[in-house]
């Protein structure tokens, strides 16, 4: 039954499964024949619709869709919450055929299919369809009821799809996990063999996919996580194995202008940013900041939280002065609040990607991310977290997620292993100090961009948060009662400090003031002086005229000596000055 | 088809061209027709290959299949109509 090797490589078309067109690298065989096999309720018909919107809408691809078990109309209808629009695209794009038999038609004799693929290649024909579906081929099998009918008929499908060039999609139900020997013929006789398992692990339920074999083509062999969004099945895969990313320099604000400031500039655009740190350490809050400023710039964003309800975050943000009411009305805001569910995280990050898609946010907060924490995860959701993050990054989304720890080297950073892909990562904790507990913020990591290592005090207040120094002295850092009285005895040192020098500038200025008086008095006297002089002057020289004249006249009557008559003169002249001093002090 | 409505069965027989299970199906039909409804009744044979809109409009499945227009209630057969005691049971002559 082994075809030889295409001549022809191997074409593949999307089926629109995430995750699927990744591991088989580029969807289904074109052409050819795929069968996906299961139990009831593993998604079976979900997986095959999928593939066939996916043509009709992305590729331009009509479809059919052959319906054994299930009424058209039921399918239809069970599909109306993935958003596909069915009932616009079966006008123009998709044909369903109703093949169910009703249980009161008579089977009398052998019958095959032969008539009605004559009826599908008409419609095939008309629709331009690439991709066809037959859902629940089982019950075709069951109501033949004849083994080699039953290989017969499955043959005319095959030669019929190769035929046509269709594309084909096969779906059968198996009881558990092993096939039915009876119908394992269609594994050998398919291109392709996808099985998908519904599995109930500790209480919870789990769904995996896994591709059994792929003719000529390469694909990862492993049981991955399918999770059924409200936009249809996806899977979860370990994601590309290359990490490649759009690396930007952009910074953009974190909503605290002294952190933007401590980490030169904000976060780097398209990064993963976690902050930690016990509960009540304001990490919400931090959140709310950001938010407020991404929508201030006009950017879309999407806050997830597991804690708390929409209103309830918008009004405890409002409390320190964060107003996020306007952009969740604008639209601009999405806050979506759900609660964690259960152990099967693969749902929730499902979930999550779709509200990505939906909104198409620039910016997305999940608070806390730790809700979703492996601790209790299943084995095969153990990088979930990882991936739902490296999927934001592959969009360029910035991401602020919390998370709940106490210290940095507790289990669940490690364990979810989110301190290793963030890239900026900040700590909140409490300092417990004379009797009261502050909030400290620190920088623990900040890749490519440098950023300060010092602690700075959270403050929230009715006006707004803010960061401020922390002090440090006597070997410990001051904060919260103890930074205040620091401050206060630093400012009323600083007042000492400012009145001294006031008073010292006060003595000296009187001690100038004095002197400039003593000048002036000085001056005066001097002035006063130099009058007296001037007419000491005039009175001595008429009187020494005079005596000199007497005296001279005495003289030569005597014949006395020149010398004796000056010396007599210079004593009579230093006279007045020794008599005026003490007169003058007594004025003061 | 004024002559129809004196006719006690109308019979339709949707087949797929010369598959053997078709050709023997209307082979199948005529015999019993002639032995059991001895003229009175109308056996439409269409053609789902020349005519596979008939097919949707009229909900075939997979062929053949015999529909048992009248007399009421209307049945449903499908098969090449081998199981002639099948056959007779689902159309009220036994």
């Amino acid at each position: 039954m082994q075809k030889p090797p295409a001549v022809t490589s191997l074409l593949k078309m999307k089926t629109g499964i995430a995750g699927l067109d990744e591991i088989t690298g580029g969807g289904i065989p074109v052409g050819r024949n795929t069968l996906i096999m299961g139990g009831a309720g593993c998604g079976k018909t979900v997986f095959a619709l999928q593939a066939l919107v996916h043509g009709a809408r992305s590729s331009n691809e009509p479809g059919l869709f052959v319906a054994f078990e299930e009424s058209a109309t039921q399918i239809i209808a069970n599909a109306a919450t993935f958003g596909w629009d069915l009932p616009r695209l079966t006008k123009k794009k998709l044909f369903f055929l109703e093949a169910r038999l009703s249980p009161e038609i008579v089977k009398a004799g052998e019958f095959d299919l032969v008539g009605m693929l004559a009826v599908l290649q008409a419609k095939a024909k008309a629709l331009g369809a690439k991709r066809i579906v037959f859902d629940g081929i089982d019950v075709l099998l069951g109501l033949l009821d004849d083994p080699v009918a039953e290989r017969r008929e499955v043959y005319r499908i095959r030669d019929w799809l190769a035929a046509t060039g269709l594309t084909g999609l096969l779906t059968q139900k198996v009881s558990g996990y092993e096939t039915d020997k009876r119908y394992s013929f269609l594994q050998f006789m398919v291109d392709c063999v996808v099985t998908l398992r519904h599995q109930v692990v500790d209480g919870s339920a789990f769904r995996n996919l896994r591709v059994v074999k792929y003719r000529g083509s390469g694909f990862e062999a492993d049981e991955f996580p399918i999770t059924v969004t409200s936009t249809g099945m996806e899977l979860t895969t370990r994601g590309p194995a290359k990490l490649e990313y759009e690396v930007t320099d952009e910074r953009i604000s974190t909503g605290l202008p002294r952190l933007d400031v401590m980490l030169k500039g904000g976060y780097h655009r398209g990064t993963n940013v976690l902050i930690s740190g016990a509960p009540g350490t304001a990490k919400s809050t931090l959140c709310g900041l950001f938010v407020a400023a991404a929508c201030k710039r006009g950017e879309r964003t999407l806050y997830v939280s597991f804690d708390e309800g929409a209103a309830q975050i918008v009004r405890n943000v409002r409390s320190v002065n964060i107003q996020l009411a306007r952009y969740q009305k604008s639209g601009l805001l999405e806050i979506y609040s759900t609660r964690t569910r259960g152990p099967n995280v693969e749902d929730q990050f499902a979930d999550l990607r779709a509200r990505v898609r939906a909104h198409n946010p620039r910016c997305v907060v999940i608070d806390p991310l730790s809700a979703l924490s492996t601790k209790l995860a299943h084995v095969a959701s153990a990088d979930a977290a990882q991936q739902f993050l490296d999927f934001l990054k592959g969009q360029g989304i910035t991401v602020v997620n919390t998370s709940l720890m106490d210290g940095l080297d507790t289990d669940e950073a490690t364990a979810t292993g989110i301190s290793t892909i963030a890239d900026t990562w900040i700590h909140v904790s409490y300092v417990v100090q004379d009797g009261e507990r502050n909030r400290a913020l620190t920088i623990v990591k900040s890749r490519g961009t440098g950023h300060s290592n010092q602690v700075r005090e959270l403050k929230l207040s009715d006006d707004g948060v803010t960061l401020t120094d922390v002090f440090v002295a006597k070997g410990k850092v001051l904060m919260g009662v103890a930074r205040w009285e620091w401050e206060q005895e630093q400012q009323a040192a600083k007042k000492r400090s400012q009145v001294a020098t006031e008073l010292e500038r006060l003595h000296l200025e009187l001690a100038q003031a004095e002197a400039a008086a003593r000048l002036q008095v000085i001056q005066t006297e001097i002035d006063a002086r130099e009058a007296e002089i001037g007419l000491l002057a005039l009175a001595t020289g008429q009187a020494s005229e005079l005596r000199v004249t007497g005296r001279a006249a005495i003289r030569k009557m005597r014949h006395a000596d020149v010398e004796v008559a000056n010396k007599h003169m210079r004593a009579k002249s230093a006279k007045p000055k020794s008599r005026s001093k003490p007169a003058r002090s007594g004025e003061r | 088809m004024a002559a129809a409505k004196k006719l006690k069965y109308l019979l339709r027989l949707y087949v797929a061209g010369n598959a053997p299970n078709s050709v023997r199906a209307v082979a199948n039909a005529r015999a019993l027709c002639i032995e059991h409804l001895r003229g009175e009744h109308e056996l439409e044979v269409i053609d789902l290959m020349d005519f596979p809109k008939r097919a949707l409009a009229d909900g075939i499945i997979v062929t053949p299949t015999l529909v048992k227009v009248t007399p009421s209630p209307v049945q449903r057969l499908i098969g090449n109509l081998s199981d002639t005691e099948q056959v007779l049971l689902a159309l009220g002559l036994k």
